[in-house]
């Protein structure tokens, strides 16, 4: 398959090499100078860095403005984008300011609930869902048109990625959504964060077995933990997370002060083993507010040099 | 049927503090299924109010009185002298009613109540939302189980990451619209229909059309 798109992280996937992208979360304020930073830690470990939008509801500098002072330091942004707060007006409209920077990653996805962020009182607009939004952006780009029928000129040529939580319930459709992501035009996909890894071997041997991973590239997520403390908060207060009591055990049977060290451990054994994985085409690494711990993670996961394409 | 909560005696009365003549205004159809807004509960409001009065020391007359529907015209008739009577009516019914009668009646009206959601009885004092009101069902493609109604995020094409054992990432107390919908499919034997893609939308049918209207020429007078 050649690339569709100039995306780098596409064209590394399509080379064959396992693609590593990781994340940074913009600052509450307008100063850019927090992003900029953090991209610089990690910018040569990964080959794309995907910026959040207002995660977990919670209002930020905006995940384009950020996109386009990544894209200024010459860095490969992976624009995510949330149907929460834009209808399909300003979500168009948003594709192709990012398209006029030659942003050239997209991740679709539907976004906390606002209840979880700071304007619980706001409304939530999902004029379009995360896999109608992927079908909007391939519609832009492959057919040059908008969602109303105009034509576009200079259509966006972006890479279209998708999330997906091999561990959210009900289970019986994790597959099933996984190809309905697909069909809807998903070209990549990074999943949740992954501690139990039977249970994502075992969705990864279901859609190989559907042939899916030769329709879209999955990056695994993986997210180190700081302490044993914050696998308990991800395990019992994070929705649709999957933490084993064997990982929290680990953690907390080792000394507070070398917990953080004994997280990293997990991440990179993880990586090694997922490496093995037939289907996995890649990692996407959320340390969150823990960027300068990406390099050592990609180092010890033999994941580095990164391919030049 | 509307399901209505009424709102505290404090936002009451400073609606109607003002007035001379009170007219509590039940509307027993919807409303008086959730126990809310009915006429014995327009009663029963009327003599909170009245205590409410002495307490403040303020000299104010409050009645009460009650129709079938607030929302319809034939049924003011009956209630035609009371509410002539009164300078000011405080309507238990929904907000469909109070505007309704708003517009019948130049004189203050005031919402008794705030109008929640369009919902079903499950059990004995449980009222649940069902319907929004979009204009264009979909339920023949889920199962019968709507998400625009019951997903907190009114996703159109399966459950968000945060679906949890059968709950929704919002409340535990809440069910997850998807999971209901995929029960049901199972139940059905019709999960291939899952992988179908909904369509986007036409939202023009909702309350983004602007305000809505039927007309049935052929059962005008």
């Amino acid at each position: 398959m050649s690339a569709k798109t100039p995306s780098r992280l596409e064209k590394i996937l399509r080379a064959g090499h396992l693609a590593v992208t990781s994340e940074c979360g913009p600052p509450r304020g307008s100063d850019p100078k927090e992003i900029v930073h953090k991209a610089e830690m990690i910018k040569n470990h990964v080959d794309a860095i995907n910026i959040t939008d207002n995660q977990t509801s919670v209002c930020r500098l905006c995940s384009l403005a950020s996109c386009i002072h990544l894209k200024q330091l010459g860095l490969e942004p992976v624009l995510q984008m949330v149907t929460r707060d834009r209808n399909r007006i300003a979500l168009q409209s948003d594709i192709l300011g990012a398209a006029s920077w030659d942003i050239h990653n997209i991740l679709c996805l539907s976004g906390d609930h606002q209840s979880f962020g700071d304007s619980p009182q706001g409304q939530n607009v999902h004029d379009l869902d995360s896999l109608q939004l992927l079908q909007t952006v391939r519609k832009m780009r492959d057919e040059g048109k908008f969602l109303g029928g105009d034509d576009i000129k200079r259509p966006p040529a972006m890479f279209v990625g998708a999330a997906a939580n091999p561990f959210a319930d009900p289970f019986e459709i994790r597959v099933p959504r996984l190809a309905k992501k697909v069909k809807a035009g998903a070209e990549f996909i990074q999943t949740q964060c992954i501690y139990n890894l039977e249970k994502f071997e075992l969705w990864m041997r279901q859609l190989v077995d559907r042939g899916l991973h030769e329709q879209v590239y999955i990056l695994a997520g993986l997210t180190p933990m700081k302490s044993a403390g914050m696998a308990r908060y991800m395990k019992n207060r994070v929705p649709g997370m999957d933490v084993p009591d064997a990982v929290v055990k680990r953690l907390a049977d080792t000394p507070k002060d070398k917990q953080a060290e004994e997280g990293i451990k997990i991440c990179i054994e993880s990586i090694q083993r997922l490496k093995e994985v037939k289907g996995v085409a890649g990692f996407h690494i959320m340390a969150i507010e823990w960027e300068e711990k990406v390099p050592g993670i990609v180092e010890a996961a033999g994941l580095y040099p990164r391919p030049s394409v | 049927m509307i399901v209505g909560e009424q709102k505290p005696i404090e936002e009451l009365w400073e609606s109607i503090k003002g007035h001379q003549k009170v007219l509590v205004f039940g509307c027993n159809t919807c409303v008086a299924v959730c126990q809310q807004g009915g006429n014995k509960e327009a009663e029963i409001l009327a003599s909170l109010l009245r205590m409410k009065a002495t307490q403040e020391g303020v000299e104010m007359e409050i009645q009460d009185s009650g129709i079938e529907r607030q929302c319809e015209h034939e049924f003011f008739e009956k209630a035609e002298g009371r509410i002539q009577w009164a300078d000011a009516v405080l309507s238990t019914a929904c907000g469909i009613g109070v505007q309704f009668m708003a517009e019948k009646y130049a004189k203050p009206v005031y919402p008794g109540l705030n109008t929640t959601f369009l919902g079903a009885v499950e059990k004995l004092g449980h009222y649940v939302e069902r319907c929004q009101a979009c204009g264009q069902c979909i339920l023949a493609a889920t199962g019968g189980i709507c998400p625009i109604a019951r997903c907190a995020k009114r996703l159109l094409n399966g459950p968000c990451g945060g679906s949890t054992k059968g709950h929704c990432e919002i409340n535990k107390d809440v069910p997850c619209a998807w999971q209901l919908i995929v029960d049901r499919l199972q139940q059905l034997n019709l999960m291939e229909r899952y992988e179908d893609l909904a369509p986007i939308k036409n939202w023009s049918t909702d309350r983004a059309g602007g305000p809505r209207k039927l007309v049935r020429e052929d059962v005008q007078l």
